[in-house]
C-alpha cells in the first residue's frame, strides 16, 4: 500500500499544521484527489509573519557571500531531488517535457539569484559627490519582511521567480502559495529546511487567498508586498488593506517561464536606498598634490 | 556676557526688485489662462499678514485643459527631443534661476515666513543646483541604468509642500523633464509665488509650450489632478495622510507613484561627541525653517551621562536665538507659514505640557503682528507621548535619554516614520554601526539637514517612498523596458 504524502505549513522551519485544523482537497489534472492540503489561518498568517521578523535582523545582517552560499545550496538540494518535483509536476498535468523544463529554469534560476546576493549591492549603490566635506553614499538595505502572494498560473517557477530576489537581497517572506496547486512549494520547504537557511526565512502558506491575502496585506509588520495578478476585486482590498503602514506594492504581472524573465529589477525593488553623510575632516596645508 | 544683550539693529533685505503682478493666473500651454472656476485666494505675507498677489485657483476644466496641454507637449516634443537638447534647456533654466536668485529668495522669504538667511544660502541655490545637476543627466539615462532600456513615462503630477517652495518644485520639475516627462506641478495654496515665477522663468528659457504647467488652488485642485485618467505618473511631497489618500486613489490604474511624506527623525548625541558642536546641530536640526522639515530632528536623544550639560546648553543657546522679520539677514527663525500651521504648533505644545512634559521656552521679543512661535524644549518626555510620536512641524523638540547604545536604536526607531536620523560622535565606526541599524533613509553623522542634489533624499515606512536627489532620484521619471 501506498504511503501518501502529507502536506503541512513551513513556519519559522518548522512542519506545523494549521492550528485552524482545516484542511482542503488538491486534485490531480484528471480530477481525482491528489492530497489533503492545510487551510491555513489567520492566526496561522500571524504565527508566520512573527517568525519572519524574528528571522530578519540576522538573515539581512548575514554577509551577502553567506546569503549567496546558502541560496546555491538550494540550487544544489533542487538538482537532487528534482525527480520529485518534475512528478509532481506531471501529476499537476504538465507535460513530461515541459516539467523537465520548467525545473531545470528554477535550478537555474536560484542559481542566478545566488550569484547577484553579493553584487547588487555595488550596482544599485552608489558614492555621491556632494559639495560639503562628507563622504556620502548610498546603500541599498531590504524593505524587511515581505508578503508574497505566489503566482497562482504556475507551481513552482512563479514561487523560485518571487521569493529567490527577496531573500538574497535580505528580505523574509511570507509566502501565500499557488491556491489550488500548493504541492511544489510545500516540497520546496523541504529544500529550504535542508539548505542552511535559517528558521523563519521563507514561510509558506496553503489556503484559500481570498481569506488569507486580506490579512496579509493588511498586517502592520509586513513592510512590502510582492503581488500577482489575481481577481481584481481581491488586488483592489489588498492594496487598500496594505496603505495602513504604507507598505511597498510591487504588482508582478509577467510568465515566470519565459528564461528572460528574471534581474536586478526583481532585488532592487524590494530595496530602500539609505543615504549616509559621514564628516570628512578637513586637514590644513595638507594638500596631496603632485 | 548676559545672553540678553543680542538686541542687534535691523537689518533688512530690500525688496526694491520684487515685481509682483496683483493677480496671477494659471500656466498652462506656455502661457497666463484666466482659471475657469473665475475664483482666486490670496497669498499672505505670513509675517505681517498683509496680502501679496491674488493666486487663480484651478478647477476640474482647468486641470483638464493642463494635463491635456502637458500630454501634447510630451507626445509632440518632449519625448522626441533628444536627452542633450532636453538637457540645454535644464541648463538654461538653472543659469536664468541664478541670474535671478536674490528675486527668488526675496520672494520666498515674502511668501513663506523663512529667514532671508536661509531662502538666500540654501533654498534658492539648491534649487539651482538641483536643475543644474539633473540637465547634465538628460543625455545620459543609458549610461544611468545599463542594459535596463529606461524610458520616459509621459505626464507626470506633482504636488509640492509649503515648506521648501522652489526647492520642492526643483526636486520635481528638474529630473522629470531630464527623464523626458512633461508636467503638470500644483504648488501649496500658500506659498504658490516661486513657481509662478519659475513659470515665468520657462517662458524666458523658451521651453516648449506645455512642457510645464503650473496650477494653482487648494487641496481639491491637487486630488483633481491626483485623479485625472490622463497622467501616467504622481509625485507628491507632504503629509502621510494625504500621501495614502494618493496611494489609495491610484489603486487599480497604471500611475507610478513616489511619496516623500512626513516625518519624526531621531538626533542621536553620544557621549564622545564634540558637545558645543552638537549644540549647533540640534538648534540646526530642529529650528532650521522654524521646524517645518520633514526631516527635522525633532526627537532629540541624549545619552544620559551628558544629557544635563546638553540640556543646559541648549538652553543657554537658544537665550540668543534671533525671531522676527524674515526679511532680516540676522533672523534665526522666521514666521510660521500659516495661521492653520501655527494653531496646529500651539495645539502640540498645549498636549506637551498636559501629558506631563517639562516646557522651556526662551524669554524673547516676539513681533506683534503675524505668526510667529518661540522655539520649545521639552524634557521629561515619555516614550509614548504624543508629542515624541506625532509629527509637529513646527520648532518644538522633544528630548529623551538612553544609557546603551541598543536602547537608543530600539528608541530611535520605535516610530511609524523612517526619514532622516543623526548621530553625533567622535567614533567613525559608531557611525557606520549604527547607522546601518537605523530605519531611516538618510542618516546624518556630525551634521545635519545637509542636502545636496546629487545625494539621494527619501524615507523608510511611513515616511513614504522613491528616492529624489541623484542618480537614484531619475527611477521615479523612467519606465524599464527590459
Amino acid at each position: 500500500m501506498e504511503i501518501l504524502k502529507t502536506y503541512k505549513l513551513y513556519i519559522g522551519g518548522q512542519f506545523p499544521r494549521t492550528e485552524s485544523g482545516r484542511s482542503y482537497v488538491v486534485y490531480a489534472k484528471d480530477g481525482k484527489p491528489l492530497a489533503n492540503a492545510c487551510l491555513a489561518s489567520r492566526k496561522d498568517i500571524r504565527n508566520a509573519v512573527q517568525s519572519a521578523r524574528k528571522a530578519h535582523a540576522s538573515w539581512a545582517a548575514k554577509s551577502p557571500f553567506n546569503r549567496s552560499q546558502i541560496a546555491y545550496r538550494m540550487a544544489e538540494m533542487l538538482e537532487a531531488r528534482k525527480a520529485q518535483f518534475i512528478e509532481e509536476l506531471i501529476v499537476l498535468g504538465n507535460s513530461k517535457a515541459a516539467a523537465e523544463k520548467e525545473v531545470k529554469l528554477c535550478i537555474d534560476r536560484c542559481v542566478y539569484y545566488a550569484g547577484w546576493a553579493d553584487k547588487y549591492q555595488s550596482i544599485i549603490g552608489s558614492v555621491n559627490p556632494v559639495a560639503s566635506s562628507h563622504f556620502n553614499f548610498s546603500m541599498p538595505e531590504p524593505m524587511g519582511v515581505v508578503g508574497v502572494l505566489a503566482c497562482q498560473r504556475s507551481a513552482l517557477i512563479g514561487f523560485i521567480s518571487q521569493v529567490l530576489p527577496l531573500i538574497v537581497g535580505g528580505n523574509t517572506v511570507v509566502v501565500l502559495a499557488n491556491s489550488a496547486q500548493p504541492i511544489c512549494a510545500i516540497s520546496f520547504s523541504e529544500i529550504l529546511a535542508t539548505s542552511d537557511v535559517p528558521a523563519g526565512v521563507v514561510n509558506i502558506l496553503s489556503g484559500n487567498i481570498s481569506e488569507l491575502l486580506p490579512v496579509l496585506a493588511g498586517h502592520m509588520d509586513v513592510n512590502a508586498m510582492s503581488l500577482t495578478p489575481v481577481d481584481s476585486q481581491l488586488m483592489q482590498k489588498a492594496q487598500e488593506l496594505a496603505i495602513d503602514n504604507l507598505k511597498r506594492i510591487k504588482i508582478l504581472d509577467y510568465d515566470f517561464n519565459l528564461a528572460a524573465v528574471q534581474g536586478l529589477r526583481f532585488i532592487s525593488e524590494f530595496q530602500e536606498i539609505k543615504t549616509t553623510w559621514h564628516p570628512i575632516e578637513q586637514i590644513a596645508g595638507s594638500s596631496s598634490g603632485y | 556676557m548676559s545672553s540678553n544683550n543680542w538686541n542687534l539693529d535691523p537689518a533688512p533685505e530690500s525688496t526694491a526688485q520684487i515685481q509682483l503682478k496683483p493677480k496671477y493666473e494659471l500656466f498652462i500651454d506656455g502661457s497666463w489662462q484666466k482659471p475657469h472656476s473665475k475664483k482666486y485666494f490670496d497669498s499672505l505675507n505670513p509675517a505681517n499678514e498683509s496680502i501679496l498677489a491674488q493666486i487663480a485657483h484651478a478647477n476640474q476644466k482647468d486641470v483638464d485643459m493642463a494635463v491635456s496641454s502637458a500630454r501634447r507637449a510630451y507626445r509632440d516634443v518632449w519625448s522626441k527631443m533628444s536627452g542633450a537638447q532636453r538637457g540645454k534647456y535644464l541648463f538654461r533654466i538653472a543659469r536664468l534661476m541664478q541670474e535671478k536668485s536674490r528675486e527668488l529668495a526675496v520672494l520666498e522669504t515674502l511668501d513663506g515666513g523663512k529667514p532671508i538667511r536661509e531662502s538666500r544660502d540654501v533654498d534658492i541655490p539648491l534649487a539651482c543646483n538641483h536643475f543644474f545637476y539633473y540637465a547634465g543627466w538628460a543625455d545620459k539615462l543609458n549610461e544611468a541604468f545599463a542594459g535596463q532600456k529606461p524610458s520616459s513615462i509621459g505626464v507626470a503630477a506633482q504636488i509640492t509642500p509649503w515648506n521648501f517652495p522652489l526647492l520642492m518644485l526643483a526636486w520635481k520639475i528638474a529630473p522629470a523633464l531630464a527623464c523626458g516627462n512633461t508636467v503638470v506641478l500644483k504648488p501649496a495654496e500658500t506659498t504658490s509665488l516661486t513657481a509662478l515665477k519659475f513659470a515665468e522663468i520657462c517662458q524666458e528659457a523658451g521651453l516648449p509650450n506645455g512642457v510645464v504647467n503650473i496650477v494653482t488652488g487648494f487641496g481639491d485642485t491637487g486630488a483633481l489632478l491626483v485623479a485625472h485618467p490622463d497622467v501616467d505618473k504622481i509625485a507628491f511631497t507632504g503629509s502621510t495622510a494625504v500621501g495614502k489618500y494618493i496611494q489609495k486613489a491610484c489603486i487599480g490604474t497604471a500611475k507610478k507613484l513616489t511619496l516623500e511624506l512626513g516625518g519624526k527623525s531621531a538626533n542621536i548625541i553620544l557621549e564622545d561627541a564634540q558637545i558645543d558642536q552638537a549644540v549647533e546641530g540640534i538648534i540646526n536640526a530642529i529650528f532650521f525653517n522654524q521646524g517645518h522639515v520633514c526631516c527635522a530632528g525633532s526627537r532629540l536623544f541624549v545619552q544620559e551621562s551628558i544629557a544635563q550639560q546638553v540640556v543646559e546648553k541648549l538652553k543657554f543657546r537658544l537665550q540668543s536665538i534671533y525671531i522676527g522679520d524674515p526679511l532680516d539677514k540676522n533672523t534665526d527663525i522666521g514666521a510660521i507659514n500659516s495661521k492653520k500651521q501655527l494653531e496646529t504648533i500651539e495645539k502640540y505644545i498645549a498636549l506637551g505640557i498636559s501629558e506631563g512634559a517639562s516646557i522651556f521656552q526662551p524669554e524673547c521679543r516676539m513681533p506683534t503682528k503675524g505668526y510667529y512661535c518661540k522655539p520649545t524644549l521639552f524634557t521629561d518626555v515619555a516614550q509614548s507621548a504624543r508629542i515624541a510620536q506625532e509629527e509637529i512641524f513646527g520648532p518644538v523638540l522633544t528630548i529623551q535619554t538612553f544609557r546603551t547604545m541598543e536602547e537608543v536604536v530600539q528608541k530611535a526607531n520605535n516610530s511609524p516614520y523612517g526619514l532622516a536620523a543623526g548621530i553625533w560622535t567622535a567614533k567613525g565606526a559608531r557611525i557606520f554601526g549604527m547607522g546601518k541599524q537605523l530605519h531611516a533613509g538618510v542618516v546624518w553623522a556630525n551634521t545635519y539637514n545637509k542636502f545636496d542634489p546629487s545625494s539621494p533624499f527619501g524615507g523608510y515606512k511611513e515616511s513614504g517612498y522613491g528616492r529624489e536627489g541623484g542618480r537614484h532620484g531619475l527611477s521615479a521619471y523612467l519606465q524599464f523596458n527590459t
